[in-house]
């Protein structure tokens, strides 16, 4: 019998602790991983990967990930790229809540409405990646 | 006095993948905006390891408080890596251990137990926290 078995997608976090759009990343990612797409994506831990975690950085390297960061400084993105590879996309939250048109997110520790939003706008977006990334196709980056 | 030598960094693991990551995080929040707001700063982990030069300068400068959710602690290995000194390191299944009846749940949202797992831990953090700058000398951090 012919068993198709789907390619996981990794998704790497920012962790992000120092601002909201830090939590709406991890909350987003995990929205992704436990609600949208929980049996296309697993999540890599970031400080582990940087902390030299083979395991992680094996698996990136030889699955596509995608990176989610909190803010320009792409930290998530950084860190896969200089330990494993290129990710196959990548979202910054500030840029897609300002491409939106939502308000800033506040409340690092507990998100306001506006973020809220941000966490279901890029958990969407996210789903959207790991489908195309699952169909074999390079990612609208 | 508060100044910017006297300021202890803390920096939680924030691991993604389970609850004791959460928790570790939640204590940062709960150190750094309830219990010592004007002697700690939280620093991103990966923001540092990644070079960001601020927060490098802070490590370097001031003592760092590590606050990790495994055993293979990631924070204190990595404010080592980058140049800092770990006055106090935490592995929150130490805490969890001494606290059995506070059994942490949910990796969104800490459950009500979680929550307060999390406060214990802080509140530990702050009395070593006290106690280490009791001890420095006038002016704080180390050299």
């Amino acid at each position: 019998m012919l068993r198709v078995i789907q390619a996981k997608a990794g998704i790497v976090s920012c962790s992000g602790e120092e601002l909201a759009e830090g939590t709406v990343a991890r909350l987003a990612t995990l929205k992704v991983l436990h609600e949208l797409r929980p049996a296309g994506t697993v999540t890599i831990c970031l400080p582990l990967f940087l902390a030299g975690g083979e395991g992680d950085r094996e698996f990136a390297r030889y699955h596509p990930t995608i990176t989610v960061d909190g803010c320009d400084l792409r930290c998530a993105a950084r860190g896969t790229e200089m330990y494993s590879g290129r990710p196959a996309a990548s979202i910054v939250v500030n840029d897609l809540v300002a491409a939106a048109g939502l308000p800033r997110p506040e409340g690092r520790r507990c998100l306001n409405d506006a973020g809220r939003q941000a966490v279901n706008l890029v958990a969407e977006r996210l789903a959207q990646l790991v489908d195309e990334v699952a169909r074999g196709r390079d990612p609208v980056r | 006095m508060t100044s910017e030598r006297s300021e202890v960094v803390v920096i939680p693991c924030s691991g993604i993948g389970k609850t004791y990551g959460t928790v570790a995080r939640e204590a940062a929040y709960d150190l750094c905006e309830d219990l010592r707001p004007e002697r700690t700063r939280l620093v991103a982990l990966a923001k540092l390891v990644l070079g960001e030069e601020q927060a490098r300068e802070r490590v370097r400068t001031c003592p760092a408080v590590t606050i990790d959710g495994c055993k293979l602690l990631c924070a204190s290995k990595l404010v080592t890596h980058s140049g800092g000194r770990v006055a106090h390191e935490v592995d929150v299944l130490d805490v969890y251990r001494r606290h059995k009846e506070l059994k942490p749940d949910g990796i969104e949202e800490l459950n009500e137990a979680g929550r307060k797992l999390a406060r214990v831990l802080a509140e530990e953090v702050a009395q070593a926290i006290d106690e280490m700058q009791s001890m420095a000398p006038a002016g704080g951090g180390h050299a």
